[in-house]
């Protein structure tokens, strides 16, 4: 069994890298040049985690560049595809609302660089979530359109938010140790601060459902395979290559 | 066709103690996104601690045909500086 | 990226007229300009001045924004974490000189909408070079390489020009874009000192960006007839020629110290010039990519107009969402 707080590490850092490489997919393409260079932002931000947490893990390149799918530790909403814009700033609304609680509670970690990481992150983070909050109640209190999409969009992410409160046998001891934040505690703010934003928005909560899961023991959706086959492609073509 | 979002001035403060600069102008909905395009546009490289945003259409300025009347009439006021005085090497302090 | 004045060759060029302007008015702004003074967006300017700057400040800024696409191709592709972030940062980059460009040419009283509807619609141009394909992970070497040092070439006398908005966004621009070309070398120093299959890569980029990138400069001078005019008005600083020759000078030492070879088999250093001769520019290709017949400029602008069109409900929506805050705010 690798040290578990490689797999906290892992997790944190797969989430950030996976998230980071679907929003770089929107550079170029977005509905104006200033938000163009927001989503940018956003996603260097997630990319400069990534190479930090990946780096307590092990060897960053190596870990983001030469796993495979079983391997990998995200969480499935990070993965799901940009869809519309509408869908990009609901799945942005769930994750950075949770990252940001996480990354707070994860200041406080006994492990000083995961502290120090946290402390940097949570800043950035707090950035997202007020980007991604503003944007859901611009879309849903926008245009009949707007709303309508956000609507879609918000239908097509709600199913993953459960996977984010969940802890296992691996992150247990670490929660008891006082390494690893307790994400368990975390819900009933994440709920507050979505509900808020919701209301804000003029939107419904969505219906409860069955949740979708399996990101944190590598049982991902389709959708990750594809993104590991276009981010992987030099270094598993060139083996051995220095870049 | 869309209307185009207004057009906003932006202002930033490079470090506490210094004023604010006009740095250029971002497209923005609203002010919110007024003061976040212009952090993502304008503080990418640690520019600053402050921001401030303005519609542009709200801006005041004064009138280039008038300039001569506005400003040239300082020029001869030499009296405001304080190098028109002239005090004796020896004093100091002054 | 970009700041010659771009035109078909059969196109008439423009006549650079102001014999209808006050000659007076005319004289007093063509002697601030002569004594280097700037001009602001509310000084009175010749017609001709403002249409001239307005093209090539917006031709300038499409070119920083078509230029996102063949880099951006490569941001979800990019070999190590660090290359990933350094791309994306450049790139995003792109995106923030294109937006100051577009501020400026804003101040002469042309909405940015009107521009990107020119850069749709076909009527106005961008650089020619990003209407060419990014193969391998070397042509973004290649493209921070000879298109970056090309376009710092092109901007940095600019920093100098009359027209003060431009010059203040050339500045920051400038100031911006010094880590561009080192990364993109950077990049080809690690292919060129790589596995041989990285070589070829690298070699194989300067072959296909080296004749683009010095046709970026524009048409040679004596195709270029309203070059007098716009240096005399400080809104160009050097002449197209003088800035290929000067880029010549300084890239193929670059390319000899990693050891990668120019395309050119004229390229021969001149004593008595202290310059490269370089051999014939196939002009052709550069008036047909001007023409919107580059090996990708139909996707590019492809991509640019689904990308403005599929964002057309994010904008409407985000001005019906202030316009009901405001009516909010005013019943309170």
């Amino acid at each position: 069994m690798a040290d578990p707080v490689h797999e906290c590490a892992l997790r944190l850092g797969d989430d950030s890298l996976i998230l980071g490489q679907r929003l770089s997919e929107w550079c170029g393409h977005a509905p104006m040049l200033e938000v163009d260079l927001s989503l940018a932002n956003i996603a260097l931000d997630l990319v400069g985690q990534a190479t930090l947490f990946l780096g307590v893990a092990g060897d960053a390149d190596k870990l983001a560049f030469h796993r495979d799918v079983l391997d990998f530790k995200n969480c499935l909403l990070v993965e799901q595809p940009n869809g519309d814009f509408a869908q990009t700033i609901a799945r942005q609304f769930l994750f950075s609302n949770w990252q940001e609680l996480v990354f707070r509670e994860l200041t406080r970690s006994r492990n000083a660089t995961l502290a120090a990481i946290a402390g940097k992150a949570v800043k950035e983070v707090a950035y997202h979530a007020r980007f991604a909050n503003e944007w859901m109640v611009r879309l849903g209190d926008g245009t009949a359109e707007s709303r309508a999409r956000v609507v879609d969009g918000l239908e097509w992410v709600w199913r993953f938010g459960d996977e984010l409160f969940e802890v296992d046998g691996v992150i247990e001891p670490l929660i008891a140790s006082g390494v690893s934040a307790d994400v368990r505690k975390l819900r009933g703010e994440w709920d507050q601060r979505i509900a808020r934003t919701l209301a804000d928005a003029t939107l419904e909560m969505p219906k409860p459902r069955r949740a979708a899961k399996g990101g944190r023991i590598g049982h991902h959706s389709e959708h990750l395979g594809h993104i590991l086959t276009e981010m992987q492609f030099l270094p598993r073509a060139y083996p051995g290559a220095q870049w | 066709m869309s209307k185009e979002w207004p057009l906003w001035e932006v202002f930033v403060r490079a470090k506490n103690g210094l004023a604010h600069k006009h740095v250029g102008s971002v497209h923005a909905a609203d002010d919110r996104m007024a003061i976040e395009a212009a952090r993502d546009t304008y503080t990418r490289r640690m520019e600053g601690v402050s921001l401030w945003v303005v519609r542009s259409a709200d801006i005041v300025a004064s009138d280039p045909g008038e300039s001569a009347a506005l400003f040239e009439p300082a020029a001869d006021k030499v009296y405001r500086h304080p190098t028109f005085y002239s005090i004796p090497e020896h004093v100091k302090n002054i | 990226m970009y700041t010659t004045e771009l035109k078909d060759r059969n196109q008439k060029a423009a006549p650079v007229t102001t014999a209808a302007e006050d000659p007076v008015k005319l004289a007093a702004f063509e002697a601030r300009v002569a004594a280097d003074d700037f001009i602001e967006p509310k000084d009175w300017m010749p017609e001709a001045y403002r249409k001239t700057l307005v093209r090539q400040i917006s031709q300038h800024a499409h070119s920083e924004i078509v230029g996102m696409l063949p880099e951006g191709n490569w941001i979800t592709r990019a070999p190590s974490l660090r290359r990933k972030a350094v791309l994306l940062a450049k790139v995003q980059d792109e995106g923030g000189h294109g937006l100051y460009l577009y501020a400026a040419a804003e101040t002469l009283g042309t909405s940015r909408d009107e521009m990107i509807e020119a850069l749709h619609s076909g009527r106005a141009k961008y650089s020619t070079i990003f209407n060419y394909p990014t193969l391998t992970w070397a042509d973004i070497g290649a493209i921070g390489w000879l298109v970056d040092g090309a376009a710092i070439l092109n901007q940095v006398p600019l920093q100098r020009t009359s027209y003060g908005p431009y010059a203040r966004a050339m500045v920051r621009i400038c100031k911006e874009e010094s880590f561009h070309q080192r990364q993109g070398y950077e990049i080809m120093m690690a292919l060129a000192a790589g596995s041989p299959e990285q070589k070829r890569m690298a070699q194989n980029a300067l072959d296909r960006w080296w004749w683009p990138s010095l046709m970026m400069f524009g048409p040679p001078d004596e195709n270029s007839p309203n070059t007098a005019q716009s240096v005399r008005w400080r809104i160009k600083r050097e002449t197209n020629d003088e800035l290929r020759q000067k880029f010549v000078d300084v890239t193929v030492p670059q390319a000899e110290a990693i050891g990668i070879t120019v395309p050119d088999p004229a390229l021969k250093w001149n004593e008595a010039r202290g310059s490269y001769d370089f051999g014939a520019i196939d002009w052709d290709e550069f008036y047909a990519v001007v023409r919107g017949e580059g090996p990708v400029a139909k996707e590019r602008v492809k991509a640019r107009v689904e990308a403005w069109e599929s964002g057309a409900w994010v904008r409407e929506a985000a001005n019906a969402h202030a316009a009901k805050r405001a009516h909010r705010a005013a019943a309170e």
